[in-house]
């Protein structure tokens, strides 16, 4: 009795094929994406974090301070914004050039070194007179600014350890009320030998150490975008949930596609005066309105509840809830052409939208990415509308600033919907 | 110029239709008059649905031609004049019964009063008037064919094609519907109609063509058909008793044929009984029952065929 049921279990799901790939190829498709995302298949490495430097002290101990972070394998440390090819080199970040970029989103984060660094380096215990270091910073990326600030205690230790000991040494003379003769030489002694260690390098930073060493410099931060909002994360969240659960309302309402041609329905539209072309330029024209229906009720939601300032960015919000319900419309309707049964496209949908969201930021931000990932991100619906939303609501950015990503939405999804319609002629004739 | 009062209903000339090597349809040729219900008769797989499909735009024939009142079958003009009734219950289950009607009244190109007409219309005929406002989804299977009925005569087109309407519905149900065509019928629109029971082509229908293999094997009134296959003969059906003598041997004697205690016998006169019987008392065989049956299309079916209509 039990392995006849068991045999029936198996046949119906060999012949299931929906089931069949929700059941393993989902499972390791996820597998192998937040395989690629925390663990990086090669190197085990933890993806470098960009921030830009900007150096007011102009100082050789600032500038061997730059040179360090350059080199720390954590950070992706730039100094000035990209060179374009045959362009000369541009110059460097100034405090408020580095705050735009980082307002644009260019980097998570700029550190200041300050004026007068040079000449007082190292700060040991409260007080004193040593100068800050600025950490601007975008509060939507909330890890950066604390692994930087983390980082630059780190630098500072391992590759100005001869700074430090001159300071140290200061300290404790000032605490003791002075050193004999012969301790004064055996200390002058010491500090050469660290001087010529650190100018050889033998205390380059080492990837092993603890970044969590905080005092030496003094950093100040300063959220520059997201200052004077009152939650931070709203339109990200809003726009990553939102895009997702948009994707699996077009998949549904572009089964009923299925579900109609299955129960006859289809052949008695078509039968009528109703053309290929109208019936899917209609249902097309129902699953935008759907998603943005949908899209519309979440941003209220999170303007009632969160205090979004949804009403402040009402135009950046059509243009981009439009823009994201026609090219999730789109992909509905494709699925929904291209699926031989309601069951294959359930399948095939689930598939497709639970990965779309994984690798393009709907389920966790794609700066947490490592690099590479974050390209094959840009292949999908979430990460494009998720940048446009951020631009919109986080950057306060104007709605011209929002071109690339509508243009890849409006561009994607009338390709497929062309090819949706390409699909369809299947059910026109038998 | 032709008048479009003299041209056929419907006009299907020599088509075919092949599925890979299946060939659905082999070159069936008919017209359907003013008024006239057109039954096509015929076992599953014989090809009907094919044809109907046809006509009603949903497969192009790979051969011949299919117009409606002279137009092309893919015209606007047949597609106004021609309403399809599918074998598929093919509504919308969450919509009530006058939504329904609404969304194809409005793929018909209905609009405003003459919409709400229409609907009106579709309800009172369908006898679901009271039942308008109740979702497809709640309704018995009765109410549902004849709302999937009516929403295929929503634009009241001249020409139906009814692709087994009764499929699956209780005796109850099926007389109302067949009532419901007579109405359409006493109206004058023309109907083809497609069934495999033999009963209903013969209530219903004025001219019926026996399918088989994508053939017309025949076609005529049913008086026609049944002349054609047995003459003026009738069938003799007696049954004897399965404790008594066996009466396979003389059955085959007497010209007959004999299965599961029953003789059949073809007589040309209702009078040629008596010998019959009498021949079997002399034989001593036990009779239960007898039968004196005129042949039917199941018979012309069977007869033409070898087969039972419904295998």
């Amino acid at each position: 009795m039990i392995p006849a049921i068991i045999r029936t279990g198996f046949t119906g799901l060999r012949r299931d094929r929906g089931a069949l790939i929700l059941s393993f190829i989902l499972p390791v498709a996820f597998f192998s994406i937040f395989a690629m995302v925390f663990g990086e298949q090669r190197g085990n490495r933890t993806p470098s974090i960009g921030v830009l430097i900007v150096d007011e002290d102009r100082s050789a101990t600032s500038q061997r301070l730059v040179d360090a972070l350059k080199r720390e394998s954590a950070l992706n440390a730039l100094t000035h914004p990209e060179q374009k090819k045959g362009a000369p080199v541009p110059s460097d970040y100034t405090s408020a050039s580095a705050e735009n970029a980082v307002k644009e989103g260019v980097a998570p984060a700029a550190l200041i070194i300050p004026k007068g660094f040079g000449a007082n380096p190292i700060a040991f215990g409260p007080g004193g007179s040593h100068p800050v270091f600025q950490l601007l910073h975008d509060s939507s990326d909330p890890v950066a600014p604390q692994i930087i600030a983390g980082l630059l205690q780190k630098v500072v230790m391992t590759s100005m350890g001869d700074l430090m000991a001159d300071a140290g040494a200061k300290e404790f003379e000032a605490i003791a009320g002075g050193l004999t003769p012969q301790q004064r030489q055996a200390l002058d002694s010491n500090l050469a030998q660290i001087h010529r260690y650190t100018q050889r390098g033998d205390t380059a930073p080492s990837a092993s150490a603890s970044g969590s060493v905080g005092g030496m410099v003094n950093v100040q931060e300063r959220d520059v975008v997201g200052e004077k909002k009152t939650n931070p994360m709203i339109s990200f969240e809003a726009a990553g949930i939102g895009v997702m659960f948009l994707l699996f309302t077009a998949s549904a309402a572009g089964g009923t596609l299925l579900d109609e041609a299955e129960n006859g329905t289809l052949d008695r539209v078509l039968s009528s005066r109703v053309s290929m072309t109208s019936l899917l330029a209609g249902k097309l024209t129902y699953c935008i309105l759907l998603a943005f229906g949908e899209l519309s009720v979440m941003f209220l939601w999170a303007w009632a509840v969160f205090h979004l300032d949804l009403f402040g960015h009402l135009a950046g919000f059509m243009v981009m809830g439009l823009s994201t319900a026609f090219a999730v419309a789109s992909f509905g309707m494709l699925l929904a052409s291209v699926a031989g049964t309601r069951a294959q496209q359930a399948g095939i949908s689930t598939l497709l939208i639970l990965t779309m969201s994984a690798i393009g930021g709907s389920m966790f931000p794609r700066f947490l990415m490592p690099e590479m990932m974050r390209k094959i991100g840009l292949l999908t619906f979430n990460a494009w509308a998720i940048d446009g939303f951020t631009k919109v609501f986080w950057r306060d950015e104007p709605v011209v600033n929002l071109m690339p990503q509508v243009a890849v939405l409006l561009g994607s999804g009338m390709v497929l919907f062309f090819i949706a319609r390409r699909f369809a002629k299947r059910w026109e004739y038998d | 110029m032709t008048n479009p009062q003299t041209l056929p209903p419907l006009q299907v000339d020599r088509v075919v239709k092949r599925f890979g090597s299946l060939t659905a349809v082999a070159g069936v040729s008919f017209a359907l008059g003013d008024g006239e219900c057109f039954g096509l008769l015929g076992p599953n797989g014989a090809g009907k649905s094919t044809l109907i499909r046809s006509v009603a735009g949903r497969v192009r024939p790979d051969l011949g031609s299919i117009s409606i009142f002279g137009a092309p079958a893919l015209s606007v003009t047949a597609r106004a004049a021609l309403g399809w009734i599918p074998q598929d219950l093919a509504l919308y289950p969450l919509l009530t019964c006058r939504e329904n009607l609404y969304a194809f009244g409005q793929y018909q190109g209905l609009r405003g009063k003459a919409l709400r007409d229409a609907i009106q219309w579709c309800l009172d005929w369908a006898t679901l008037a009271d039942r308008s406002d109740e979702p497809v989804k709640n309704l018995s299977g009765g109410m549902k064919r004849r709302l999937n009925m009516a929403a295929g005569l929503i634009h009241r087109p001249r020409v139906v094609l009814m692709d087994e309407p009764t499929a699956g519905v209780d005796p109850q149900s099926r007389n109302r519907i067949f009532e419901m065509i007579e109405v359409l019928l006493s109206e004058g629109m023309s109907v083809l109609y497609t069934t495999h029971y033999m009963e209903e082509a013969e209530r219903l229908c004025d001219r019926i063509a026996i399918m088989d293999h994508g053939w017309f094997i025949a076609l005529g009134t049913k008086e026609e058909l049944v002349r054609g296959a047995f003459g003026g003969r009738n069938d003799v059906i007696m049954r004897f008793s399965q404790n008594g003598k066996d009466a396979s041997a003389w059955a085959v004697s007497r010209g007959g044929t004999f299965e599961s205690e029953t003789a059949r016998f073809a007589v040309d006169e209702p009078s040629q009984i008596a010998p019959l019987l009498e021949a079997a008392g002399r034989e001593g065989l036990e009779l239960i029952d007898v039968v004196l049956r005129r042949p039917n299309l199941e018979s012309v079916f069977l007869q033409l065929t070898g087969r039972e209509l419904r295998e």
